[in-house]
């Protein structure tokens, strides 16, 4: 084999990795700083601004409530995604083609009119609390995740195991749990993460539904930039990047990442 | 337990489709019938209809007496091997074949025995702690056999089982599952696309085409004795000349065919023969010959087979296919029809 590679491919390449890279450098550099602004590279370390983070009571209760939408948003539609997912694919032949793209429109429309048109149905039209209201909107932002996942694992699934569990004398619904349910595993347990992820890092659609009192996470950064510049922005970043890296590595060792991509 | 199958003019509809036209079909306790048919006949059709995959748009499936339209598929008793084996992949072997056992409300170490016995039965026993995807086609097969027996259910039905598996490794599957079958005494309904197969390993076949049964009758008599065009056809009389009779003698009789050619047949070999009737043939059932009592024919494209040669030939209704000896060369020839390898039907059948 004599592979030559184009020197302007390795240029190139380097390029996307500095880019890729470098604000994440940056970002975790000037967490550490000794300084009261942002800065790069720091001057001096220390890691008072990640005990500022938890002595800042807003970034306490919003890591809290960040915590619990992606956990129980992420449940709540995983309870809807599974059975969406198997009803598309058991019955794929019967229902319209169109039926499976509806259950992926959270992520086609920009997440910034699902915002807005959530807090204009529920929260002003319905007068739905804060918390409850950002739990359905997450749950419906990370959906197709759930959906689409679930159903990636379910295409390779063969029904007619389904069907001999079911003439051996297993009651439909307890097949489901039994047979199909650890069959697809992987996929519920990929979907779970991505849509974690996706609802922990969540700006635009928070952004509506949070309101005095319930906040996220990611809402609260913004928020205290515009009062304060100091380091603890860069810090409580790199503990959102920390979550993701664990939850990663967490997946990467258990299944592989290539599972999230495939 | 085994138990009659019988189903009464059964229909299915699919939309506006039917699949099934006022299908009947009764199968003995402890015999073993096979649907035989083409993709879209109908038989995998009646298969999910009898396991309750399907339900019926009118008529009545009754096992062992008892009316089972209406019965979900889990309550009614069935032991299933599919085609793609459907092995339950996150169980091991013996687990697979305690799945039904297990349904049942037997205690875990009675099913763990007989589990292990009917693996032995198979021939699997040092496979009981792999997971199925840790085995070839054979094995899988195997497995999905031995779950379906170990309930020892009403009936027993086999969808295509042998299809994904090749050549050698089906015949000896096919005896293997006949064995099987038998000294348990289970009733079987078996669906296949393979004439051979079906013929094998039944008491009887039912032919199907279009939703509808064309003959029902033991392989012997479907195979000597075809009803119609289409079980003829599929049982491989590929040969079909339109006859007329022009002279009755006795028991011989002459007939007549497209181009004037005439034809002496006995009635002591195909029994009676209408005065408009066609001569079916098997391609072994015509013998390329020099001359001689035959239809004549031009000889076209020869291949070989092993034990003979076969002949596309041209005659005055249309090309027929004959077996002769290599000394047939291009050229006119008659083929002169062997009795035991041709029948007689009746013109209007298709």
């Amino acid at each position: 084999m004599n592979a030559r590679i184009n020197p302007l491919l390795v240029g190139f390449a380097a390029l996307v990795m500095i880019f890729l890279v470098a604000p994440l450098i940056i970002i975790i550099g000037a967490s550490l700083s000794d300084t009261t602004f942002l800065t790069f590279p720091p001057r001096g370390l220390t890691l008072r601004w990640f005990e500022n983070i938890f002595a800042v009571d807003a970034f306490r209760s919003t890591m809290v409530t960040s915590f619990q939408l992606g956990v129980f948003g992420t449940l709540l539609s995983l309870l809807v995604g599974i059975p969406t997912a198997y009803a598309l694919n058991r019955f794929r032949i019967a229902l319209p083609r169109w039926l499976g793209t509806v259950y992926v429109l959270p992520v086609l429309i920009p997440e910034i009119v699902l915002g807005f048109s959530l807090m204009k149905s529920m929260i002003i039209g319905l007068g739905v609390p804060y918390f409850p209201g950002l739990l359905i909107g997450h749950a419906l932002l990370v959906l197709p995740y759930a959906v689409r996942v679930v159903s990636a694992s379910l295409a390779s699934f063969d029904f007619s195991i389904e069907e001999a569990a079911i003439s051996l004398g297993s009651h439909p619904l307890k097949t489901f749990f039994t047979v199909v349910l650890p069959n697809i595993r992987s996929g519920v347990i990929a979907a779970f993460i991505l849509a974690f992820i996706t609802s922990i890092n969540d700006v635009s659609v928070s952004l509506f539904l949070t309101g005095p009192g319930v906040s996220t996470l990611p809402i609260q950064i913004l928020a205290y930039m515009d009062q304060f510049f100091d380091p603890t922005v860069a810090s409580v970043s790199v503990l959102l990047m920390l979550v993701t890296v664990v939850v990663m590595a967490g997946v990467e060792a258990t299944l592989g990442l290539t599972f999230l991509t495939k | 337990m085994t138990a009659s199958l019988s189903l009464q003019s059964v229909s299915n509809q699919y939309g506006s489709t039917r699949v099934l036209h006022d299908l009947s079909l009764e199968v003995a306790a402890g015999e073993m019938v096979s649907l035989l048919g083409s993709s879209g006949c109908g038989k995998t059709t009646t298969l999910r209809l009898v396991a309750g995959f399907l339900s019926p748009s009118s008529g009545r499936i009754l096992l062992g007496g008892r009316d089972l339209v209406g019965v979900p598929a889990h309550r009614r008793d069935i032991g299933i091997v599919f085609q793609n084996y459907a092995l339950f992949p996150h169980l091991k072997v013996v687990d697979n074949v305690a799945f039904g056992l297990k349904q049942r409300g037997i205690d875990a170490a009675e099913r763990q025995k007989r589990a292990g016995t009917m693996l032995e039965r198979v021939g699997l026993s040092e496979l009981a702690d792999r997971y199925p995807g840790a085995l070839s086609g054979g094995q899988k097969q195997r497995v999905a056999l031995a779950r379906a027996l170990v309930i020892d259910p009403a009936l027993l039905m086999f969808d295509e089982p042998l299809s994904n598996l090749d050549a050698k490794l089906r015949i000896d599957m096919r005896v293997e599952i006949r064995r099987l079958q038998r000294a348990n005494g289970n009733t079987a309904l078996y669906v296949t696309h393979d004439q051979e197969e079906a013929f094998s390993i039944s008491d009887r076949v039912a032919v199907m085409n279009a939703g509808r049964i064309e003959q029902l009758d033991t392989p012997e008599v479907l195979y000597r004795r075809p009803g119609n065009a289409f079980v003829a056809r599929f049982v491989g009389y590929e040969n079909m000349i339109p006859m007329r009779v022009v002279e009755r003698d006795g028991a011989s009789v002459t007939g007549e065919m497209a181009g004037g050619a005439k034809l002496v047949l006995s009635q002591d070999q195909f029994g009676p023969i209408p005065d408009a009737f066609v001569l079916a043939a098997r391609p072994d059932g015509l013998l390329v010959a020099g001359a001689g009592n035959g239809i004549p024919v031009v000889l076209g494209l020869r291949t070989y087979l092993g034990r003979t040669y076969q002949y596309r030939c041209q005659s005055a209704v249309g090309e027929l296919v004959a077996n002769g000896s290599v000394e047939a060369q291009d050229g006119h020839a008659v083929l002169v029809p062997v009795a035991e390898q041709c029948c007689v039907l009746k013109p209007e059948s298709r």
